[in-house]
Parts: structure tokens; sequence; C-alpha cells
């Protein structure tokens, strides 16, 4: 297994920073999500894991941090990482109706990008995306893996209130927005599955490391599949991925 | 049951926060003075995450149903029980069809009440603290009714603490932030010899800052941020995530505030000033 020059940097009385090669690489993000697994059968305070593309944030809640000693600890674990136990990563299929009711922006979009409308769905849901973060919003994705021929700009003005749900496009990234919120991106469809739901025993099922593929469908499914997640008996489709 | 005659103009639940989802993107939450909170809590003897109400500027007028015990802490807004003036950091009883309402903010921001053996609203994700839409609400409306368990007697240990004006400070200490290193040296003589101001713009998610200091063209990947981080944007503004601040971000973190420094700053309001100062 390739090993990386990682640099440990400190971060207020109750965090600690450990950064990789500044670069969206999925081995990267492999790498860090091993050096995961393994600090937590290693470290005995219970802490609490933020990996995002080329860092990892330890977060105690409990203790204040030696910085010095910890720093020497976690660069010894990173020498004596364990590459035997492999991190299980996920490839979920995540429904999302693209009529126009809910792709508001797929004219736009599709004109901008000199295809129809119909090479924009299928161009949009033939790929996987890696998800290389989760913040900004409970069970917000920063998804990566846009292919070159969909980066389009994002809308000139905002729109004030985006629907839960939305699937957006802008720049090199696409994404679901968790909550209705106020947002620029442009907008090609509707997922029906809430990614984050506090009602569930795994509230946010999907992971850092995960992939992520989207799957067309119908507007006769998106509400069968609306009233399946309220009820709690949608199951998201998942994959195990080969590592 | 406390029931909300007057809201007041932004009341919350709030208890010692959310732990165990930032990797979901959840913030912690919890009380914006942590200090305040447990002061408030341990002079009712209660475990020192107990929930309490957190009290913006304005305070709200609440009607006790049961008896119960209380305590203050935090900012002074004139609190009254029944009418009488009632201070920060005692214990007092209150019975029955007693109203404690609040005045004047004479000092500070965010005032406490916390009663014997915490409120108890239904938990999400292990936490009583308010924040929409992983609670149904953001804060507390007239006519809710807030939960607790009725206590008949206590006799505190302790009936008073002493408490040092804390937030009347103005430095708030600071540690380097993971992109300290980034920062010139007009950026670092801008920002420990200049006196700020905090922005219209603040709440429990974040404090901006009026003042800009030199921008910068750094790039980052997006990554962690915890309560008390200081971003740095490319125009040059400052932005001090709080409790309820997002998760991850993309503006370099320059500094980051002390435990300490976050209660210091959750007493300030818009147009307070504050220095930083590296410990």
């Amino acid at each position: 297994m390739k090993s990386y020059p990682i640099t440990v940097k400190s971060f207020g009385e109750h965090a600690i920073l450990v950064e990789w090669p500044n670069k969206v690489d999925d081995t990267i993000l492999e790498d860090i999500l091993q050096f995961t697994k393994f600090l937590k059968s290693r470290l005995e305070e219970d802490w609490e894991f933020v990996a995002s593309y080329n860092s990892l944030t330890l977060v105690s809640n409990a203790i204040s941090i030696d910085f010095n000693n910890l720093k020497k600890e976690l660069l010894n674990f990173y020498t004596a990482m364990d590459y035997t136990q492999k991190t299980e990563r996920f490839l979920w299929t995540l429904p999302v109706c693209y009529d126009a009711e809910f792709g508001l922006d797929l004219d736009e979009v599709a004109r901008k990008l000199s295809m129809t409308v119909s090479e924009l769905i299928s161009n949009h849901a033939a790929n996987e995306y890696i998800v290389y973060g989760i913040g900004f919003l409970p069970g917000f994705m920063y998804l990566g893996g846009l292919p070159k021929e969909l980066e389009t700009s994002r809308k000139d003005t905002p729109r004030l209130r985006v629907s839960k749900g939305a699937v957006g496009l802008a720049g090199k990234q696409t994404g679901i927005y968790p909550q209705d919120s106020p947002g620029g991106w442009n907008i090609l469809g509707n997922c029906p599955v809430p990614i984050f739901n506090v009602n569930a025993a795994e509230p946010c099922f999907v992971s850092v490391g995960d992939k992520i593929r989207f799957e067309a469908i119908s507007r006769a499914e998106y509400d069968l599949h609306k009233i399946e997640a309220e009820v709690g008996i949608y199951k998201p489709k998942k994959m195990l991925l080969d590592a | 049951m406390l029931k909300v005659l007057k809201s007041g103009f932004f009341t919350s639940i709030q208890d010692a926060g959310r732990f165990g989802f930032r990797n979901k993107g959840v913030p912690v939450s919890g009380a914006m003075d942590a200090r305040a909170l447990s002061k408030a809590n341990s002079l009712l003897e209660n475990p020192i995450d107990a929930a309490v109400l957190e009290i913006t500027m304005t305070g709200p007028t609440l009607l006790f149903e049961e008896q119960t015990y209380i305590s203050l802490a935090g900012a002074d807004m004139s609190a009254t029980l029944n009418n009488l003036p009632i201070e920060n950091y005692r214990v007092y009883k209150v019975e029955q069809g007693d109203i404690i309402s609040y005045g004047r903010l004479e000092s500070g921001f965010r005032a406490y009440l916390a009663v014997k053996n915490g409120f108890q609203p239904k938990k999400v994700l292990g936490s009583s603290s308010q924040y929409f839409p992983l609670t149904s609400k953001k804060c507390i409306s007239e006519r809710n009714e807030i939960s607790f368990e009725p206590t008949v007697h206590f006799e505190p240990k302790i009936t008073e603490l002493k408490i040092d004006a804390y937030f009347k400070q103005k430095v708030l200490n600071v540690s380097k932030g993971p992109e300290f290193e980034m920062l010139n040296d007009i950026h670092r003589e801008m920002l420990f010899s200049k006196e700020f101001t905090v922005a219209k713009e603040n709440n429990r998610m974040a404090y901006q800052i009026n003042e800009l200091i030199e921008g910068h063209k750094v790039t980052m990947l997006t990554s962690a941020t915890l309560p008390g981080t200081v971003q740095l944007t490319p125009a040059g503004k400052l932005i001090i995530l709080m409790k309820d601040g997002q998760t991850t971000g993309g503006y370099p973190r320059i500094l980051q505030l002390s435990k300490d420094a976050i209660c210091v700053l959750a007493q300030k309001k818009s147009g307070d000033n504050f220095s930083f100062k590296l410990y």
C-alpha cells in the first residue's frame, strides 16, 4: 500500500488535524478512511472523526489535547497502519425524478451544454460520484467525479427557496439539497428519499467515501418512494464496493 | 410544565450539545455560553449538561405550572419573579402560578434559566438542544409548554455564586488555526493590533466582524470547522463560527477561539468591540 507524506496540525484545545497532499483523489480518500478505521481500533479516548477530501480531524469533546504527544502518537500509528482490515465502502443508488415539474433548469442547462434534455439526464445518471465530504448542512454530500461535459456555471440569480431533495448542478459539483434553503445551483430533478432523517435508526445512511449513482424514475415511482420513506420502509439500494 | 406567555426575541432550549454526528454534517449546538450553563446547573446540583433556556437580548414571560427551584446565569436582563427583582447565580424557589419575566438588557447578550433537574423535551440524536430542522422548531414560541419534573423540596449546598463579569472582557484568547501560516505580515499586524466590532450579522451559527482585514487568494479543499473557528474570506472578512456553525467549510481557518473565549463572544452583541490575543 502506498503511504503519503502527512502533516499533523494543532486545531484548538479539543481537536487535531491530519492533512494529506492537497488533491481531490480517491486513493487519498481511501487512505484517510483506512487510517480512521485503524485509529478507532487503537485510540482509547472517545473521538469524533471528520474526514473530508484530504483531511481528517479528530475532535474530543471531553479531553484537552496534549498536541505534541498526540502528534507523535498519530504519526507512529500512521507508520504502523494495518492495511489488511479493509474499510467498507458502498455504492448507493438514489432515485431522482427528472420530470420538468422538478427539473426547473433542465432546458436552460441542456442549451448551455449543447445537448438535449434527455442526453443531459442520461449523462447525469450514468456516473458514479464519490462522497468526499458531508457537511455544510446535516446530510449534505460533497460529490466529486462530475464529467467535464456537465460542468456549468451557477445561476446568475440564486433562488430564495430551493426544495428539499432538489438535485443541483454547479461548477464541478452536483448534489442534493438536504432541506429547503436558498440556493444558486441549477436544479435538474428531485430525490424523494431524505439523505438525513432524524427518526431513522441510522440518521444518515451515506458515509464519506461511499459512492452515489442517480437512477431516473417516473413521477409515479417518485410518489411511491416518498411515501415509503415517510413511513420508514424505503430501503435505498446499496452495493459493497470492491476494495 | 413551563408555559410560554411571551417568547422574547429568541429563546431556545439548549444543553451541552449534540455529539457524535459531526461526520454527518450535524452542528454540535448547545449553550453558546457553556460557562453560564455549567454555573446555572451546578447551583441546582443538576448534571452539568442538563437542558436550560438560552435567552437572547429580550427575555420571555414564563408561567410555572408546578413547583421547582431555579437559577439564572449569563447576561443581566433585569429578571423578575412575580414582579420582584431576582439575581443571577442564586437559587430561588418557585411556586405553581409564579411568573418570571425580563426587562432591560443591562449587560451581556445571552441569559440562562435553569430548573431543578433540567428541562426535559424529547431528545433528538441524544440532545435537547433546539436546532432546526433536526428539532421541529428553532426556538420557543408563545403557548409552548416545556416539561420539567416538579421539585417540592431541595436544599442547595451552595445558595449563591460569585462570578466575575468575564463577559465584559474585551480580549478573546485565540490559538493559531490550521491555515495561520498563510497569513502575511500585514494580516498578522492587523489581526493583533486592531479592535474589531461585532457585525449585525451575528447569531448562533456565526458572528461576522465589521472590519475587513487584507484579503487573500488562497484556495483550499473543504475541511472540518469547529465552534470558535475564525475563517478569513478572500475579501478579507472575518467570520467566527459558533455553536450551530457548519461542520465543514472552505475558507482558511486562521484562528481558533479558546473555549472560554467562545463564552465571552457569546455575550457580545452587534457593535460591541474586542481584540484577539494569541495565547
